[in-house]
């Protein structure tokens, strides 16, 4: 249901295109970018002017009210509102996101800087969710209305049910603590990030670095930061993926082509490994693009209770210091980067099923 | 998908309210109660489906109770540090005084956990009920009008629908509460950020159905016959509009708990003192975990995970249920699959 609901904007999008070409399809879509992305600043920039704005809110009650004055001046908030509006969507299409209150740095600095931990972290946790949510979805299909079927889709919805953050509390008890297998959190220990970071034009990707120094020392302390946390955020997508492998599976194997076979004498084993399994896959590409935001999501509740330095965690720190220019710069950067993953992954989905183009 | 067409539509349709308050009133009336959505599903489930419904109904119960008489259950108030006996323990190890032992802040960690659920409740009552107004307000204003208010409602809610629920919950959470919140102004950041989240999914489905549903003839009679369109609406359209909502509302409700904790465990929620939250209290918890401290994290994120487990389990059930393919019958399902089995065993 909610996955038939999140790919249908696809297919609309699709449809819209009126039947062109694939290059045809892929510019639509592409200028279906510019809406959404306006839509979204707007939408958190009228937002957060509404409360006021961001100086009072931050430093407000340390300042008297003619520094406050001042320090309003300065950076333009006693203009009026759509004075501020349309100078900030011009700086966001020349790409600068504003510059952060409490510590004055530039927004698009920080995405530079944290971004790529966020991405590890993402990478990571969708391995995760393909290894263990695509063979347990083919398990339940092959056992369909049966038990291990059932108890898979109790497993599930447990992987939905259950907070990142709660999952992170129970794996770091009872791996780090308890039995000790995995460092508590962070994204290395601090002697392997010094050495990582002095590495001759650093990727800023841990596990890309330490695979470029060849070092084993470092390539298992970067992989053993990341397990835990990749596991706490990989569960909450896997049940997702394993529910799709599952209805798509069980739909496949009643199609046609899938009959004609069985009723060559193929057996049921083989229909599931050979005819049914590899279209069935193919949803996994759309709905991975809608994932991604969910995954964006959780990423920043998995970096806080980690303590893994990425964009999520860098966005809970400034919440936590009030600092609402960086939330709102944040915020507007993330959803142009939204905006662009679904934007490839329909173009990937386009390239793999010709359906979707028309 | 049975489209009654007889012009009186809310008749022959099998759930005639999909408001979840006037269940409680409308069961007293004999004929009518075993039609009721819920009831009336549990009535024709059978084996599994029957088995998950009435678990996430007796979770659901049990969270609802414990919200409801939560000044009862709980030995001491959620901001409560201490009692005639002294200050309470920080950290303390579950004992017969602090069965769940108790947090780095002092509080009795079984009390806000109880006191959490009456958090929780009120949350998703509210951001169900403004979300059902307002997304199917919209939807159906947007389907049956059409023309450019449709399209720009449209793009607006898919540009939402899109984006990660929870950033924009932080952002509406700033907007209504600067990120400091007592109890109701804490509850009412969370449950409107939770709305502006699920407008549109609400939105989406009504809209579909009324674009479908305008063509209809009935509501073409109704028009002929000179009915206005806010009765159009109402009367014909809504009624038959509203059938896949149950899902909607309870995938909406444990996003909703979910969101709550995780403002929560962003420190974004509602403070300590104006009320018990569980997010709250697995974002302090999570320090304690590395000193081997589990009673003060695994308590409250049990009960989160209990109730979006029970609230799920009910969705599911009932769009299970909902749906004839996967609906299992008393007996014509059994031959089936015992053919299937045996045609694997011969195999």
């Amino acid at each position: 249901m909610t996955i038939a609901e999140r790919t249908a904007p696809i297919a609309a999008a699709g449809k819209s295109s009126g039947g062109g070409g694939l290059g045809r399809y892929i510019l639509v879509r592409f200028l279906l970018i510019i809406p959404t992305v306006f839509i979204l600043v707007t939408l958190v920039f009228f937002l957060m002017r509404v409360v006021g704005d961001p100086i009072s809110a931050s430093v407000g009650g340390r300042l008297t009210p003619d520094q406050l004055a001042a320090r309003l001046a300065e950076a333009g908030y006693d203009r009026p509102v759509l004075v501020q509006y349309f100078e900030y969507i011009g700086q966001i299409f020349t790409g600068d996101f504003g510059r952060t209150l409490t510590d004055n740095r530039e927004i698009s600095e920080i995405l530079v800087t944290y971004g790529t931990g966020t991405l590890e972290l993402v990478f990571y946790a969708l391995v995760v969710a393909l290894v263990v949510g695509i063979p347990l979805g083919r398990f339940a299909a092959y056992h369909r209305d049966q038990i291990p079927d059932a108890a898979l889709r109790i497993f599930a919805i447990l992987c939905y049910a259950t907070p990142v953050f709660f999952a992170a509390l129970l794996l770091k008890l009872v791996f780090s603590v308890w039995l000790g297998w995995f460092p508590l959190g962070g994204r290395a220990s601090t002697d392997t990030q010094l050495v990582l970071d002095r590495i001759s034009g650093s990727s800023g990707i841990n596990i890309i670095d330490a695979l470029r120094t060849g070092r084993w020392d470092l390539i298992s302390d970067v992989l053993s930061h990341a397990v835990l946390p990749a596991v706490a955020l990989g569960l909450l997508t896997a049940g997702v993926f394993l529910r799709l492998v599952r209805t798509n599976l069980i739909g496949t194997l009643s199609m046609d082509y899938v009959d004609a076979a069985r009723s060559r004498g193929v057996r049921e084993g083989r229909l599931l490994r050979k005819h049914a399994y590899k279209p069935a896959l193919i949803p996994i590409i759309t709905v991975m693009g809608m994932q991604i935001a969910l995954m964006l999501g959780g990423a920043i509740l998995t970096e806080t209770a980690f303590g893994w330095r990425g964009l999520g965690f860098q966005l809970a720190q400034y919440l936590g210091a009030r600092d609402f220019v960086a939330v709102q710069g944040i915020v507007a950067l993330l959803a142009v980067i939204v905006a662009l993953t679904n934007f490839a992954v329909d173009v990937i989905a386009a390239l793999i099923d010709p359906r979707v183009r028309y | 998908m049975s489209v009654p067409t007889n012009g009186a539509p809310a008749v022959s349709t099998p759930e005639p309210v999909a408001d979840p308050v006037a269940h409680g009133e409308a069961a007293q009336r004999e004929p009518r109660w075993k039609r009721l959505p819920v009831i009336w599903q549990l009535r024709r489930s059978v084996g599994l489906q029957r088995g998950m419904l009435i678990a996430g109904l007796v979770l659901c119960a049990m969270f609802i109770l414990m919200a409801v008489f939560a000044p009862l259950i709980a030995p001491y108030g959620f901001n409560q540090l201490s009692d005639a006996e002294g200050n309470f323990p920080r950290q303390g190890a579950p004992s017969a005084q602090f069965w769940w032992g108790t947090t780095v802040g002092g509080y009795d960690v079984f009390s806000r956990v109880v006191w959490g659920a009456q958090t929780a409740v009120l949350t998703v009552l509210l951001a169900v009920l403004a979300s059902i107004f307002l997304g199917i307000g919209l939807g159906l204003i947007s389907g049956y009008l059409g023309g450019w208010l449709d399209r720009i409602l449209v793009t607006i809610a898919d540009a939402i629908y899109a984006f990660p629920s929870l950033l924009l919950a932080i952002v509406v959470s700033i907007v209504i509460s600067g990120g400091e919140s007592g109890f109701l102004s804490g509850i009412l950041a969370a449950a409107l950020s939770i709305t502006v989240v699920f407008v549109p999914q609400y939105f989406r489905v009504v809209r579909a159905e009324t674009v479908r549903l305008k063509s209809e003839p009935f509501v073409e009679s109704a028009r002929v016959l000179g009915a206005s369109t806010p009765r159009i609406l109402s009367r014909h359209v809504l009624r038959n509009a509203t059938r896949s909502l149950p899902l909607i509302i309870t995938l909406n409700a444990s996003e909703a708990i979910l969101t709550l904790a995780g403002l929560g465990f962003l420190g974004f929620g509602i403070n300590p003192t104006a009320a018990a939250e569980w997010g709250y209290d697995l974002n302090r918890a999570i320090s304690d975990v590395a000193g081997g401290i589990w009673w003060t994290g695994v308590f409250p994120g049990a009960a989160i995970v209990l109730l979006v487990l029970g609230i799920t389990l009910v969705g599911e059930s009932l769009n299970d249920l909902s749906d004839p393919r996967l609906r299992m019958r008393r007996r014509p399902a059994r031959l089936p699959r015992k053919t299937a089995t045996a045609m694997k065993g011969a195999a």
